[in-house]
């Protein structure tokens, strides 16, 4: 009992000491960061729409739907199935998702989009899984037959429909949303302010909880769902041991093709619901190449979280806001370009520190292009902000790539027996 | 020719018979469930073609070879070139702007542009080549991300250059000089339109695509490259080197996609340049096999596909985009049917060796006996 005593307490000073090491510690911490830094940006170029709560609850939204899509891409990678056929189930979804929630109501919309993922799930599962197709080939191939499917579809069911048409739907019942009562007001008038880190604090909190859709919330909740079935179950386990080592889990007695069988199903079901999202909640009815490639920013948005729930959700969160801010226009992309001026000045002179001479020249010359641009523009040209998202991701996958780590067996297809 | 080699000639040509067999039967499986007329769809797509058919099918099939073969340089490699896509759209951009300014005469402004568009497919492929070499980025998740950068970056860039068509609101670079347009030939008897002048073009690329990788030493490492990296790393590759110059290969290869369009048919790049060419070079790549010949088969075949279901609308009242659905069970099929003669030829092989050696086996015991 005695000697128990010190050790507890030093454990608990470590502890303390070393609180960084602490997961919640550190994403707090990075949030109360991006916070600051965002107020900061914002009182400096005066671009008050960078945080108001309108562009954080478009952010919210642009954002559910990438969600859900690197949802599902994390689901089957981690089982070692690369899933470029997202954008295909994604399609899928929106159109059964607007067949459905137009003959029986915007509940059963919401199973149709996951159900009709599922079916894109389903095709790349037997493919991949049974009989060995390259992951890749096949995403391809669902793609295609994705697009055809739903084109084929809307315009054999919406055609003759009051409203709709062969390329769209009629409109359709969208699911409710939820605001927490009492609060909107207040925060609106702490917003209009301006006050530095208090209103911005309002205006991001009042963006998160008022009209917040029931997708919304059913995608955070499952967000938690996969991470608590993925690294806090057996299931999840076996799941993720068949992704690192197929032959190793097999030895142990796992059931490696039900395995990836079940995780392709359940990314084609997630990505889906994205598209459900897109359809029900984003807009009020489907349209023609409504995805618009969103199936592989969510593939982006995931390696971007380094094929982890915590990063995909960040990742996720940082596309759909650039991308709100380039569609409410207002100046914020042109904010963000004296953002990353700062952040490669920053980079470059640690470079500099650490003796890369050549990267940090690099950084520091860049840094100046950037900042040149921001000072002798007023705003930037939509079709350049609209690869945002993608630029990011390759930055991201260039200079962290190192850092990145992807299951170990991701892509190889599996034989029993080793055939 | 040897008995194996004709078996797995007669297994490797089953797979597409096959293939099509399949997409045909699931595609009406399909529309019988829905209540569609299966009988017209298929009346509408087997249909013999008219010869104005002919031509545009034969023009279909010219560009999509291109990308297919561009596709097909980076399979050999084991490298997934998905960038086709905005390769030849930076590079048709490049090549329109260019001959759009009329600074050379006729041909030689043609073969200048051509040149400008296979450097800019290039270097933008060579971007995704880096990141793979140096930074071990993945060549599919990179080149998807640049598909989309290039679509912004195209379409800023054409705003700033654009000339507005007369009576529309397309708009688009400058329209080449007169000289330049390529008029194209009369090859299908009875056919008012032309095949694209460029046609030579393809076949050229598919000849140099037979002989590089065929017969010279180049081609030979390439596909040592692909079929084992640690063997060619053991006999002296340079992988590094390898992956880089079969990326931008592939990437100046894209850039030769929009040609024909461009010299042949639109004489401009603009908002309305047809796009989506580099996924269905994927797919006809897989099809024909990354074979010259193959590959053209397949490419006519889709192109077939393609413009015979134009009719499907007015004479089966069935939305045009069946095709895709076509298409794409054809892939699935074919790349199937492959793994399942692999496997079958294999399976063969082995009963051949095992009853060669048991016979040898037996007339040994039975030597053994008489002595």
């Amino acid at each position: 009992m005695s000697t128990a005593t010190p050790t507890r307490r030093a454990e608990v000073k470590e502890k303390q000491a070393s609180w960084l090491a602490n997961p919640y510690a550190r994403w707090g911490l990075l949030a109360f960061g991006g916070l600051v830094i965002l107020s900061l940006l914002r009182v400096v170029t005066g671009a008050n729409d960078l945080d108001s709560s309108g562009a954080i609850a478009a952010a919210f939204g642009l954002a559910v739907p990438i969600a859900l899509a690197g949802l599902g891409g994390l689901w089957s990678e981690r089982a070692g199935v690369v899933n470029i056929g997202l954008e295909g189930m994604m399609i899928l979804g929106t159109w059964s998702s607007a067949f459905c929630a137009y003959h029986y109501g915007p509940w059963m919309g919401i199973l149709g989009g996951a159900i009709g993922g599922l079916v894109g799930g389903l095709i790349h599962a037997i493919a991949t899984v049974y009989f060995g197709v390259d992951h890749i080939v096949s995403g391809v191939a669902l793609n295609i037959i994705g697009l055809g499917i739903a084109k084929y579809l809307a315009s054999r069911f919406f055609t003759n429909l009051p409203g709709g048409g062969p390329t769209q739907s009629p409109p359709l019942p969208q699911p409710p949303s939820l605001s927490v009562p009492g609060i909107g007001d207040p925060l609106l008038s702490l917003e209009r302010q301006h006050i530095f880190l208090i209103s911005d604090f309002a205006g991001i909190l009042r963006g998160l909880t008022t009209n917040v859709s029931v997708l919304t919330l059913i995608t955070l909740a499952l967000f938690v769902a996969s991470w608590w079935a993925l690294w806090k179950t057996a299931f999840g386990l076996r799941l993720r041991s068949v992704g690192e080592s197929p032959a190793a889990a097999e030895s142990l007695g796992v059931n490696v093709y039900k395995y990836k069988f079940i995780a392709v199903l359940a990314s084609g079901a997630l990505a889906g619901l994205g598209g459900a999202f897109l359809t029900l909640v984003a807009s009020n009815l489907f349209r023609d190449g409504q995805t618009g490639g969103r199936g592989y920013i969510g593939l982006a948005a995931m390696i971007f979280g380094n094929w982890r729930p915590g990063g995909l959700l960040a990742g996720s969160a940082l596309f759909g806001y650039t991308d709100a801010i380039r569609l409410r226009g207002g100046g914020g992309v042109h904010a963000i370009l004296l953002l990353v001026a700062v952040i490669l000045l920053l980079v470059g002179l640690w470079q500099l520190r650490k003796g890369r001479m050549l990267q940090g020249a690099g950084s520091l010359v860049v840094s100046a292009l950037v900042a040149w641009w921001f000072f002798a523009t007023d705003t930037v040209p939509g079709e350049l902000a609209g690869t945002l998202p993608y630029v990011t991701t390759l930055l991201v996958l260039a200079f962290a790539s190192q850092r990145l780590r992807m299951p170990a067996a991701d892509g190889q297809i599996y034989r029993k027996g080793g055939h | 020719m040897t008995n194996a080699n004709i078996r797995r000639a007669l297994l490797s040509l089953a797979a597409p018979v096959l293939a099509l067999l399949v997409a045909f039967l699931l595609t009406s499986l399909v529309l019988v469930a829905l209540g569609d007329p299966v009988r017209d769809v298929w009346i509408t797509m087997l249909s013999t073609p008219k010869p104005r058919q002919i031509t545009n099918i034969v023009n279909g099939a010219i560009v999509l070879y291109l990308s297919a073969i561009a596709v097909a340089v980076g399979f050999k490699m084991n490298l997934f070139n998905i960038g086709v896509d905005g390769q030849y759209r930076v590079g048709s951009f490049a090549a329109a702007l260019f001959a759009g300014q009329a600074w050379l005469p006729g041909y030689l402004n043609i073969l200048v542009a051509i040149i400008i568009s296979m450097v800019a497919g290039g270097l933008w492929a060579s971007i995704a080549a880096y990141l793979k070499v140096h930074r071990g980025v993945s060549e599919v998740i990179s080149t998807i991300m640049l598909n989309a950068i290039a679509t912004g970056v195209v379409s800023w860039l054409l705003l700033k250059v654009a000339v507005r068509t007369p009576g529309s609101n397309a708009i688009g670079t400058k329209v080449l000089p007169e000289s330049s347009q390529l008029e194209g030939w009369k090859l299908i008897p009875g056919a008012s339109n032309r095949i694209y002048s460029l046609l030579i073009l393809a076949v050229l690329v598919g000849f140099l695509y037979w002989f590089v990788l065929g017969k010279t030493r180049f081609g030979f490492d390439l596909r040592a490259t692909g079929a084992s990296e640690t063997a060619a790393v053991a006999s002296g590759v340079k992988v590094k080197r390898m992956v880089m110059t079969s990326m931008i290969a592939s990437g100046a290869l894209a850039g030769l996609v929009g040609m024909p369009l461009l010299f042949g048919q639109d004489f401009s790049y603009g908002t309305t340049f047809q796009s989506g060419l580099g996924f269905a070079g994927i797919g006809i790549a897989l099809l024909g096999r990354n074979n010259p010949i193959g590959i053209a088969f397949a490419a006519l075949l889709w192109s077939y596909l393609d413009t015979q279901a134009n009719g499907l609308q007015i004479r089966a009242g069935v939305a045009p985009e069946l095709v895709y659905i076509v298409q794409g069970i054809i892939l699935f099929a074919v790349v199937i049917a492959y793994e399942g003669t692999r496997r079958l030829d294999i399976r063969l092989e082995q009963q051949r060796v095992a009853r060669e050696l048991a016979a040898q086996r037996a007339a040994r015991t039975s030597e053994g006996v008489a002595a």
